[in-house]
């Protein structure tokens, strides 16, 4: 959380193999929601070059510690997979807006230019695998985002943590909350200055069903469940970006 | 100051009917015993202009039984056939414009010269834009094989009833999804007028269905199991409920909502053409714009100056008569608007800001609220946090850029912005920071078929215009 590994501010821990893992509360997600925002103008307004490099480093961190990941239990092929997808997501940054951007063609004497821009703080419910998770965390920090994860994954999680950590990733562009993500995620869904929801890791229907109605009183962007278990280990496309996006349009006149 | 000639627009140009039915699977029917009828009224005048058919639940299964029958054959047309019936109605809209415009006029209230100038060459445009992306949509950028959503549940405001008519359904047609529209119940005249040029165009029946009614027709629609897509363009609040009850859907949703927009006049912009802007950004169609300019920030070093020049401005408006050509600002669309517009208004007096109107004599009869500034307004004052979405303006200064960046960004909402500066590198360095999703640089309330247009924050998701529109209707 803002780029530090505290404990939870409740005092509670849960037994995971045999480690003692913080077990996050309501203080910890409303923690972890401002320093995501602290850290969101400033992550958005470094250059995409910067911030694809940054997620390169990560790729690289993270191929470094392959063993550790292993050692918990994931696949050699899926953390392959893993430093493939933040090398797919790197490249992303500074092209993303190329194409989806456009100079728009209007019918009079204007200059018109349309651009993707973060939509700033994104509460993510993250799947448990090591992929998933970074499916999920990767882009919606390539764009400018910055997140709370909430992963119940622990030991995995909080490796990458500590990956990231050690990437020059600004504190509180990722902050990761260990626990139970059905007694957190009602917090980020209602929380008013959490801008987008994703729910990919929400197995549970009817769980996603009230984070999504609790998300609609701040008309949060909200990315639903998959309709069947998602394969991440297929093309991840746009989607997973362009879904945490906003479109500005300037316009100007043009003339002498 | 020299007085002008009355020079009103015919309203012999619109056929009206004593009362009209629900379009559906190309015919016009009246409503089911579950529904029933309501009355449209000119709001300049409060004439009764017809009765219109109030859709209950059997009407909106019809219609929506009726877009899913339509959606297969509709779907698997060559996108160049389905262009060409968006061509053909795009051009048939063009030779109607005459009678669409005074139609729009006569039903919501605005002045000729908008509906005229304004709302019918764009409402072309949209449908050409569209027609032109059926047989091209691989090429949008939604992956190789783009495919529609299915039914598309659609319900407009009546702000722009046949603008928002051509932004909802020419995107969804050339996508190849099939619609029910539901206009706002006090505009329904031109989306039936609407159905009568689809016939003409002979598009197959059931590919667009019109039902008219209130917001229980609406929440009906929005909530019917049969659709596969929601569209909805008006309040915030009514967002919300759509956002609530499509939670644990499959239903895509794209909602285009509230704003309070600030126009940002740095002291180093050109004061007239500001000025002009400040008008064109509150009282083009009588404030009632999502997008409206409603929070002027003013810098103080040229405060003076541009609240003069405003006011000055602000005293040629005329106000009356929408289809007098001459006409600036019309008729609030309805009484309960205008009791809105009023009730914020006195919350403004009430807080304690400064309310001027330029002298004007408002019609006797019919829904008139006068072009109206505050001044002294602050960012507490609820004039500045609530959208009015009439003629109403709050006005407030900064000092900085900084400032006036914060004080922008200081809202829920975050639909448009405006800069006023001839200082591009500023113009560039504010339209960075600014949280909306439309900034006009020295210009405002512009619009074209190829701009994207929608919010950030609570301002609704989703864009509508350009290829970006394209995104809402492909699967």
């Amino acid at each position: 959380m803002g780029g530090a590994f505290p404990r939870s501010e409740s005092g509670r821990t849960y037994l995971v193999d045999g480690d003692n893992v913080a077990l996050a509360s309501r203080k910890d997600a409303r923690d972890a929601v401002l320093a995501a925002r602290a850290a969101q103008p400033k992550w958005a307004g470094a250059t995409a070059y910067n911030r694809g490099q940054i997620l390169y480093r990560a790729a690289e961190m993270l191929e470094g510690r392959r063993a550790e990941f292993t050692a918990l239990g994931v696949p050699a092929a899926e953390v392959d997979a893993a430093v493939d997808r933040l090398v797919w997501y790197a490249g992303w940054s500074d092209k993303i807006a190329q194409v989806v951007g456009a100079a728009n063609p209007v019918a009079g004497p204007y200059f018109n230019l349309s651009a993707p821009e973060p939509t700033g703080v994104v509460g993510v419910v993250a799947p448990a695998s090591l992929l998933g998770l970074v499916s999920v965390v990767a882009p919606a920090i390539v764009t400018g985002n910055t997140v709370v994860v909430l992963a119940p994954g622990p030991q995995v999680a909080i490796t990458l943590a500590e990956v990231l950590a050690t990437s020059d990733l600004p504190g509180g562009v990722v902050n990761v909350l260990t626990g139970h993500p059905a007694e957190t995620a009602p917090w980020l869904a209602s929380h008013d200055d959490v801008n987008a929801l994703v729910l990919t890791g929400v197995t549970d229907p009817a769980l996603a069903t009230d984070l999504e109605r609790a998300a609609a009183d701040t008309l949060k962007r909200v990315v639903r469940p998959p309709a069947t278990a998602p394969d991440f280990t297929g093309d991840p496309g746009i989607e997973a970006m362009t879904a945490l996006l906003e479109t500005k349009t300037v316009w100007h006149p043009k003339g002498f | 100051m020299f007085e002008y000639a009355p020079a009103p627009e015919s309203r012999s140009l619109v056929d009206l009917a004593p009362s009209y039915g629900l379009f559906i699977d190309g015919s016009f029917d009246p409503p089911s015993a579950d529904g029933g009828v309501f009355k449209t009224v000119n709001p300049a005048s409060e004439e009764v202009l017809a009765e219109v058919a109030s859709a209950g639940p059997q009407d909106v299964d019809r219609a929506v039984a009726a877009a899913r029958r339509a959606f297969g054959p509709w779907s698997a047309l060559p996108g160049a056939e389905r262009a060409k019936y968006l061509f053909r109605i795009a051009r048939i809209i063009q030779e109607r414009s005459r009678e669409l415009a005074v139609l729009e006029s006569l039903d919501n209230g605005k002045p000729i010269r908008e509906s005229r100038d304004v709302d019918l060459p764009l409402v072309a445009a949209h449908f050409f834009y569209y027609a032109g992306w059926a047989d091209k949509l691989r090429y949008a950028g939604f992956g190789p094989d783009p495919r529609p959503l299915g039914v598309a549940a659609q319900v407009i405001p009546w702000n722009f009833p046949l603008l928002m008519l051509a932004w909802k359904i020419a995107p969804a047609l050339a996508c190849g999804n099939t619609v029910v529209l539901k206009p706002a119940e006090t505009t329904p005249l031109s989306a039936l007028f609407f159905a009568d040029i689809c016939r003409q165009a002979e598009l197959p029946p059931g590919v667009v269905n019109i039902l008219t009614g209130a917001g229980d027709t609406g929440r009906l629609l929005v909530e019917h199991p049969g659709v596969d897509k929601v569209a909805f363009t008006g309040s915030t609040e009514v967002g919300r409920q759509i956002a609530r009850a499509v939670a644990g859907t499959r239903k895509r949703v794209g909602l285009e909502l509230g704003g309070k927009a600030a126009n940002i006049v740095f002291d180093d912009a050109p004061i007239d053409q500001a000025v002009e802007g400040i008008v064109n950004g509150i009282f083009f169609n009588q404030g009632h714009v999502c997008c409206a300019g409603s929070r002027l920030l003013v810098q103080e070093s040229v405060y003076d100056e541009v609240l003069a020049a405003l006011k000055r401005r602000m005293a040629t408006l005329r106000v009356g008569d929408p289809l007098d050509k001459n006409t600036d600002i019309g008729a609030i669309n309805s009484a309960a608007q205008l009791e809105r517009i009023r009730a914020l208004s006195e919350v403004g007096d009430a807080e304690g800001a400064q309310r001027w109107s330029p002298a004007c004599e408002l019609p006797e009869h019919g829904y008139w609220f006068a072009p109206t500034i505050f001044t002294g307004v602050t960012q507490a004052h609820r004039i500045a946090r609530e959208e009015i979405f009439g003629p109403v303006l709050s006005i407030l200064t900064f000092r900085t850029p900084a400032e006036a960046i914060e004080k922008a960004n200081n809202t829920p909402y975050g639909l448009s912005a405006g800069v006023w500066t001839e200082k591009g590198s500023r113009i560039l360095a504010v339209a960075d920071k600014l949280r909306a999703g439309v900034v006009w640089a020295n210009t405002f309330n512009k619009f074209d078929p190829t701009s994207p247009f929608g919010g950030y924050k609570e301002s609704g998701y989703g864009r509508e215009g350009g290829r970006h529109g394209l995104e809402a209707y492909l699967a």
